[in-house]
């Protein structure tokens, strides 16, 4: 059993291959996060800004698309649709774009969430000292706004660090990718069991802090 | 022939969507048989765990919180993947469906149990105390007074929660599942062309649009009761 | 021989982790009798009631109902719990259950009563509180002093032994406050032994039999509404009370 899970030999063969796809998960993560948080910055903003609902329903079909839509399904229709219209991709801009569409939506909906729960006497107080629109959202509604839903934004960024496993699917070689690669060298589990543990390392101090964080917000509520 | 005339001979064509249409669909019930797993299953374990946890034995609690934080820290692709290759289930049939309904149900137990306990530990003190007592036991309190409030509370984070991990069912394509986007995946390859694509695209919002937009309203309606 | 008390609570501790806040007390209530507990905050009234039917578990002492002992393992708690009603300072009504399902819950629950009894028995309930026109309303539509009428009822619907009160009217805004001490006299007239612990001072004097003054988890002095309102032995009784005539 021990031989074919965690078969130490096996481990320390695929240990700098892991490593390499470690280190191309954390770039990819550092790329499309920001990305990502960019595509809400842009949605919740407009959506929070004019109230119109020409202005307001388009956003929100937008953002109900991106979340019905599986990103592994958006994936690969760029992956393997673009190249039908004649547009030549790699993988990594495939996932920058549909991460930038799918995760963009969640994060959107989380910030709207966040503005609005910031009272309007915040930006009538800011609008009476001469601040400009963009200057009392900057200074004055965002970081409110963010404080406000700061739980679900890094619970959000949780999964997208998790959602950069699909990179390998694009042939990225990111963890998961170079842990199946290691796989069929090898012909034994070690290096996905490795992976996962890489993962859950990685990933771990982030679900306990949010764990508090939900506690905490849970416990003021009361 | 306009380019707008070649796109939609490209992604739209008739011909193909037609021969594929078939495929498509039989994938769409495999998808909608592997969604209606997961939500029962995880759904059902979530629950239990959380009712174990409002027992309150501290090596249970350390046990379901370290199990919970595991699926929630790991990919969900990674969770199928090492069951599907890690396992050592050659021949079973249906593996790549099992591990897939296997996985994707220990990832939204994991996500509901943490909903389902939030709403348990908000519920407050004093309507434990009460019904405690009028002689209420442990068991009835939980189920009679705590649960129902709980329940409402959990509601819409529990819909929005369900929707995003029952998505992955997606993720069977890699496992060799032909749920929508496998069979779609082997129609492009089969035939050149990107239609099936297109087709599971429609596919998709077809199931899971309308899951969406039910989760925003009950958002709304929610919030507008408290 | 004297007839057997309702409650006879003897020598209870209570210890919070470090903190001692009970340190030996003694409570026997007789039929038909109302103690009333006053003391500041702090002095571990509240900690007492609750020791009567173990939602606090007491360090050790024994406490008897009806002749039951409470602290017995043997004894099936919830069951006797039935005959300790209690009423809290914040209602703690269940929000999703109109008024009628709140008074019959237990009934159907821990009593055995069928739908039908219960419904019956807890109009009857939800009638001596006189809100009998309310049995349909959740209790969000209900006023403050209407919910807390609604706990009454919901405790005096499994038909106790005695009533602990703690602090029944303290969350109310002090128009509300009659109507419920209203339900209380009406109680103290049926019979019903109970045991108040408030600020409503001129309810104990002219309700109470007995008053009891707590103070760093003691009784320190007891005697009926006069002699402890009037002419208190004690010193810290006396600036106790000097204390809230000044309000």
């Amino acid at each position: 059993m021990l031989d074919t899970f965690a078969n130490a030999e096996i481990a320390r063969q695929a240990w700098p291959i892991l490593l390499a796809g470690l280190g191309n998960t954390l770039l990819l993560s550092v790329v499309v996060v920001p990305l990502g948080l960019l595509g809400g910055l842009i949605l919740s903003v407009t959506a929070t800004s004019f109230h119109h609902p020409l202005v307001r329903y388009p956003l929100m079909a937008w953002v109900d698309f991106f979340r019905a839509f599986p990103p592994l399904v958006l994936l690969i229709l760029l992956f393997a649709g673009l190249p039908f219209a004649g547009i030549q991709i790699t993988g990594f801009a495939c996932v920058c774009i549909a991460f930038f569409l799918n995760t963009g939506a969640y994060y959107g909906e989380i910030l709207r969430a966040g503005i609005e729960s910031v009272p309007s006497g915040q930006t009538e107080a800011a609008r009476s000292t001469g601040l400009g629109r963009l200057q009392t959202m900057l200074f004055v509604v965002l970081p409110q706004a963010v404080r406000n839903v700061l739980p679900d934004l890094l619970s959000n960024t949780l999964e997208v660090v998790k959602l950069t496993s699909l990179g390998s699917v694009v042939a990225m070689p990111e963890l998961l990718f170079q842990a199946r690669q290691a796989q069929s060298l090898t012909y034994n589990p070690t290096p996905i069991v490795l992976a996962a543990a890489v993962y859950f390392v990685l990933l771990w101090p982030l679900v306990r802090l949010l764990s508090r964080l939900e506690n905490r917000a849970l416990a003021a509520r009361k | 022939m306009t380019n707008w005339d070649r796109f939609l001979e490209t992604f739209f064509n008739a011909k193909m969507m037609a021969r594929y249409l078939p495929d498509i669909l039989q994938g769409a019930l495999v998808t909608i048989q592997i969604a209606g797993l997961v939500i029962v299953c995880g759904l059902l374990l979530g629950l239990a765990l959380a009712l174990l946890r409002s027992i309150g034995l501290r090596p249970l609690n350390l046990l379901i919180v370290f199990v919970v934080d595991l699926f929630r820290a790991l990919p969900p692709l990674v969770i199928i993947v090492f069951i599907y290759f890690g396992l050592p289930a050659s021949g079973v049939k249906n593996w790549g469906f099992i591990a897939t309904w296997l996985s994707l149900t220990f990832v939204l137990m994991a996500f509901s149990e943490e909903i389902f306990w939030a709403g348990i530990t908000s519920i407050p003190k004093g309507q434990w105390e009460a019904a405690r007592s009028t002689g209420l036991s442990f068991g009835q309190t939980l189920i009679n007074v705590v649960l129902p409030q709980a329940l409402r509370l959990t509601i819409p984070p529990l819909t929005n929660r369900t929707i995003a991990i029952t998505k992955g069912t997606a993720l069977a394509s890699v496992v060799a599942v032909g749920e929508i986007l496998g069979m779609a995946s082997s129609a492009v390859s089969n035939s050149y062309n990107p239609s099936p694509l297109t087709m599971a695209a429609i596919g998709y919002l077809i199931l899971f649009l309308p899951l969406v937009v039910f989760g925003r309203w009950l958002e709304t309606r929610m919030a507008w009761k408290r | 021989m004297a007839a057997r008390p309702v409650v006879e609570a003897r020598g209870i501790h209570k210890h919070f982790g470090a903190h001692h806040v009970l340190k030996g007390v003694d409570l026997v209530l007789a039929e038909r009798e109302l103690a009333f507990v006053i003391g500041p905050s702090g002095s571990g009234k509240s900690t007492l009631l609750r020791c009567l039917n173990r939602l606090e578990e007491p360090s050790s002492g024994s406490v008897m109902v009806d002749g039951v002992d409470m602290l017995d393992a043997r004894t099936d708690l919830n069951h006797a719990r039935q005959r300790v009603g209690m009423v809290f300072q914040s209602f703690n009504l269940y929000p999703h259950m109109t008024a009628l399902g709140n008074v019959t819950l237990a009934l159907r629950k821990v009593a055995g009563k069928s739908s039908a009894e219960a419904d019956a028995l807890g109009q009857s309930a939800l009638a001596r509180v006189g809100l009998a026109d309310r049995a349909g309303h959740t209790p969000g539509q209900l006023s403050g002093g209407q919910q807390q009428r609604v706990a009454i009822a919901r405790a005096i619907a499994l038909e106790p032994r005695v009533m602990l009160f703690d602090e029944p009217t303290s969350a109310l805004d002090p128009e509300l406050v009659g109507s419920v001490l209203a339900v209380m006299r009406d109680l103290r007239q049926s019979g019903m032994a109970m045991v108040v612990v408030s600020h409503e001072m001129g309810f104990a004097r002219n309700a109470a039999d007995r008053v009891l003054f707590m103070d760093q988890g003691l009784i320190v002095e007891e005697g009926t509404p006069a002699q402890i309102f009037e002419s208190p032995a004690q010193e810290r009784t006396r600036a106790f009370i000097g204390q809230i005539q000044k309000h």
